[in-house]
């Protein structure tokens, strides 16, 4: 298996199933270098807690190999795997102060008194929570109880942390905040982390690389840019930020551009994403900010669409346009609020296009 | 210093604020009501009668008051009976006892503090009607037939004059008169009075009262009431009767939770009572013991139950639920024989045995009417009390603190003794002191299975209520039990923290 040599996790043909009928996850295959932040992104019930408690050792895998630094960990125990974890709950334990708490992992290691107390301090030093050493849980915040979970996770120092929709019970504030801080102590401690969200812009903003789960499997695994702009399938598409999408049938093929014929009988261009063949149904994905209604800023033999506008929202950063294009009235357009950006008017007709390497045709 | 705070209609906000929090309080307290009623009738008040019970002591008092009073005189020290006048008040006390039929009754009373007084009592109260003072009825009547005439005794009686000269007279006539109306439904003024009135008069006369009519009295050859007691019976001259007497004369005793601890009361002071009568501290320890025990062993099979319960799926959960259950649906008595057939010598688990060939057939355990058959059935009785707050409290600890333990590195044992067991300690609390105070007050099982080594102080309390009816040791043994209940309580606080204590949530 030369693909997940080297790699520090590696996840082969990972198969499982909790009832004996239904696959939960379904062939996966992830290699992850050393110091990545890897973050697992879908829909819930894709299987993405089962992909973690696998690597945690808390569930097993029902078929195929998991590989820490290239030795295969199936049958070592949770404990004995040196993975740090971080709970959506926090687990962190409610009869222990938060000193316990974090010298909790390094007692069961056997690690010195002295030695002990000043690993705690320096991790709570690292989540800015020195003073709160005496205190219970209970009498922590929301984000206070996270950061020493995540302190918690750390103190020991792992080679690999989990983190299970960590920030999930947070406000927006706060989670953005932490967004920032826990991407910058993975990577100044270089540690490998394997992130869980429900939340798309956690997971740009976050990671390295976002493998996107849905059905038990990874749809599309890549970094955030190119996850965005260049989705490989339609579910990818639908699911990262917003996007219109046309439907139809593929005309013709000529090297990386093809012309689809729309159902409403427009003929657009696009980037023949997964469509082989002439003739093959598609669903066309294009992002609302590529779209341009200017003629002047279209190349010239660019395919146009006529539209009405239906509704213009002001949204202070840009503007957000819903058209009817094409027999839909859910084609979006956003602009940006600049001094000379045209505003438009629900009732106005206007022409629409964009270029070709914009618009993909996926599968349908 | 701060103003004050006014409400929209100009009073001070404080006063608005209590008035208003005042009506809430009463309109809940209107509505627990019933319940308050029905706990005060039903819990406080035989409580507080308990209590009061424990202490009574009425009984002398009120059977033999004059002979109380004249007592007070007596010094046992004298190594004496006490004098004819001490006999004269008894025989007035014991006459009117015998007509009440109350002399059995505190003849038994004393009989716990010295055995045969109830013998001595039964006995004189059949005899005293019978004594030789009809002589000094004959003689008054002979001296003046008016002494005969029941409504001339009244017009007496009520004489104010009269009855300043003839004090003893006049006491025992009035007694007198309410026991012929109370007990032989007649009327006072149709009845000649009876002899001990006679008695009265005579005594007073001799004293020196002056009589509503002059009688002589020379003739008449004074009856020695102290050799007609002692007659009837020679212990009327034993001193320590009478100091029996009068060491309970008082109207409230020790004695009774003298008693419930080994010891008792003597002319001398407080003494342990004679070795082969000391049996209730060992009771005490025993049943605290055995209740610590049936409590240890409740913990040690219902943990390891709870936890099953708490974590198992939910369809076995049920089922495991409905087992731990069943022994409610069963009657407490059909549960305890069934322990006696299982438990006997020739019972079935003893036949196992024998069978297996562990035990063989002359060496048969003894498993029932000893201390393990209590400890045994018990523990079966009370273990649901153990589980289900056990259950609750495991119910609310997530998953995922064993878990977290176990990323950190954690082996199972270390997680579970550091993170789980912890958490679930306010269960086994609640577990704890349900089950001991439970089992220190249980009743029935001992009863059933201890035989005789394995019984509670709560079946000797059952045991005074029903059958040596003594109830005034029954309630200093209750009240001691309560008490020792609520000093544990007090220390589990002091050292648990009754707050650590959660039936569930
Ligand atoms: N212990 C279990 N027993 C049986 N089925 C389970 C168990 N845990 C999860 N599943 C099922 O496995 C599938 C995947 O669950 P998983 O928890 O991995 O989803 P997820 O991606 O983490 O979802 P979410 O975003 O809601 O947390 C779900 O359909 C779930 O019902
Ligand atoms: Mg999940």
């Amino acid at each position: 298996m030369t693909a997940t040599d080297g790699a520090f996790v590696a996840f082969e043909r990972v198969q499982k199933s909790y009832d004996g009928e239904n696959l939960v996850v379904k062939d996966l295959n992830l290699s992850m270098p050393k110091g990545e932040f890897l973050t697992m992104l879908g829909p819930s019930g894709s299987g993405k807690t089962t992909c973690l408690m696998m690597l945690a050792g808390f569930e097993t895998a029902t078929h195929g190999d998991i590989l820490l630094d290239g030795v295969s960990i199936n049958n070592i125990p949770p404990h004995k795997r040196g993975i740090g974890m971080v709970f959506q709950n926090y687990a962190l334990f409610p009869h222990m102060s938060v000193a316990e708490n974090l010298s909790f992992p390094l007692e069961v290691r056997k690690i010195g008194k002295s030695d002990r107390e000043a690993k705690v301090k320096r991790a709570l030093d690292m989540v800015q929570m020195g003073s709160f050493a005496g205190r219970r849980p209970a009498q922590l915040s929301g984000g206070q109880q996270q950061r020493i979970a995540l302190a918690r996770a750390l103190v020991f120092e792992p080679e690999l942390v989990l983190m299970d929709e960590p920030l999930g019970a947070l406000d927006k504030q706060l989670r953005e905040t932490l967004q920032f801080e826990i991407t910058n102590l993975a990577h100044e401690l270089g540690i490998t982390t394997v992130y869980v969200t429900h939340d798309q812009t956690e997971a740009l903003t976050m990671s390295d690389r976002v493998a996107v789960f849905d059905d038990g499997r990874i749809q599309q695994l890549a970094p955030p840019d190119e996850l965005y702009e260049k989705p490989e399938n339609s579910f990818v598409a639908q699911f990262i930020g917003e996007n219109n999408t046309l439907e139809g049938v593929v005309e013709e093929i000529k090297g990386n551009t093809c012309i689809v014929k729309l159902d409403s009988g427009d003929i657009i261009d696009a980037v023949p994403v997964n469509v082989d063949n002439v003739g093959d149904r598609t669903k066309v994905s294009i992002r609302p900010e590529r779209v341009e209604f200017d003629r002047n800023r279209l190349h010239d033999d660019a395919h146009t669409l006529k539209a009405e506008v239906l509704e213009f929202i002001y949204m202070g950063d840009i503007f957000r346009t819903r058209l009817r294009v094409a027999g839909t009235d859910e084609f979006v357009i956003k602009t940006r609020n600049a001094p000379d950006q045209k505003r438009l008017k629900p009732g106005e007709m206007i022409e629409i296009g964009w270029m070709a390497e914009d618009c993909r045709a996926l599968d349908a | 210093m701060a103003e004050q705070m006014l409400a929209a209609d100009g009073r001070p906000l404080k006063a608005s604020l209590n008035r208003a929090l005042r009506r809430q309080k009463l309109r809940a307290l209107a509505l627990i009501a019933p319940l308050l009623l029905f706990i005060l009738i039903s819990f406080v008040m035989p409580i507080a009668d308990m209590l009061f019970r424990s202490v009574e002591n009425e009984i002398v008092s009120n059977t033999l008051p004059r002979t109380v009073v004249a007592l007070e005189e007596w010094d046992a020290d004298t190594g004496e009976a006490p004098s004819e006048e001490v006999f004269s008040a008894l025989y007035t006390d014991m006459t009117l006892a015998a007509e009440y039929k109350t002399h059995t009754r505190l003849g038994s009373r004393l009989n716990y503090e010295s055995t045969g007084i109830s013998s001595l009592f039964r006995k004189s109260g059949r005899r005293v009607g019978r004594f030789d003072t009809d002589i000094y009825t004959d003689a008054f009547t002979a001296g003046d037939p008016a002494y005969g005439d029941p409504a001339r005794w009244a017009n007496w009686m009520d004489d104010g004059a009269i009855r300043t000269q003839l004090p003893k007279t006049a006491s025992a006539y009035d007694d007198w008169a309410r026991m012929i109306v109370e007990v032989e439904g007649d009327d006072p003024l149709e009845e000649e009075p009876w002899d001990f009135v006679f008695t009265a008069l005579y005594e007073d006369a001799n004293a020196g009262g002056v009589l509503p009519i002059a009688v002589d009295l020379s003739g008449v050859e004074p009856v020695s009431l102290r050799a007609q007691f002692s007659d009837v019976d020679d212990d009327w001259l034993d001193v320590d009767v009478w100091q029996t007497i009068k060491l309970y004369a008082p109207e409230y005793t020790s004695g009774y939770f003298l008693n419930s601890v080994d010891l008792m009361k003597t002319p001398e002071g407080v003494e342990a009572r004679p070795e082969n009568e000391q049996i209730y501290i060992t009771l005490f320890i025993r049943t605290l013991i055995m209740s610590l025990s049936i409590m240890g062993m409740c913990v040690l099979l219902g943990y390891p139950i709870a936890w099953l319960l708490a974590n198992l799926p939910d369809r076995t959960a049920n089922l495991l639920m409905i087992l731990v259950l069943l022994p409610f649906w069963t009657s407490l008595l059909v549960r305890t024989s069934a322990w006696k057939v299982l438990l006997q010598q020739q019972g079935v688990i003893n036949d196992v045995l024998v069978w297996i060939g562990l035990v063989s057939d002359g060496n048969r355990l003894e498993l029932i009417n000893n201390q393990t058959g209590t400890i045994i059935a018990m523990t079966h009785i009370l273990l649901p009390f153990m589980i289900l707050p056990l259950y609750s409290v495991m119910k609310t600890i997530p998953p995922s603190y064993l878990r977290a333990a176990k990323s950190l590195g954690a082996t199972n044992w270390t997680a579970f003794w550091r993170v789980y067991f912890p958490q679930s300690v306010p269960g086994i609390g609640a577990g704890c002191i349900l089950v001991f105070i439970l089992a220190i007050g249980y009743y029935i099982t001992p009863e059933l299975v201890g035989g005789t080594k394995g019984v509670f102080i709560s079946n000797r309390i059952a045991y005074h209520i029903s059958s040596s009816l003594n109830w005034g040791l029954a309630a200093a043994l209750g009240t001691i039990l309560l008490a020792v209940v609520l000093i544990l309580y007090w220390v589990y606080d002091r050292i648990v923290g009754i707050d650590n204590v959660k039936l569930g949530g």
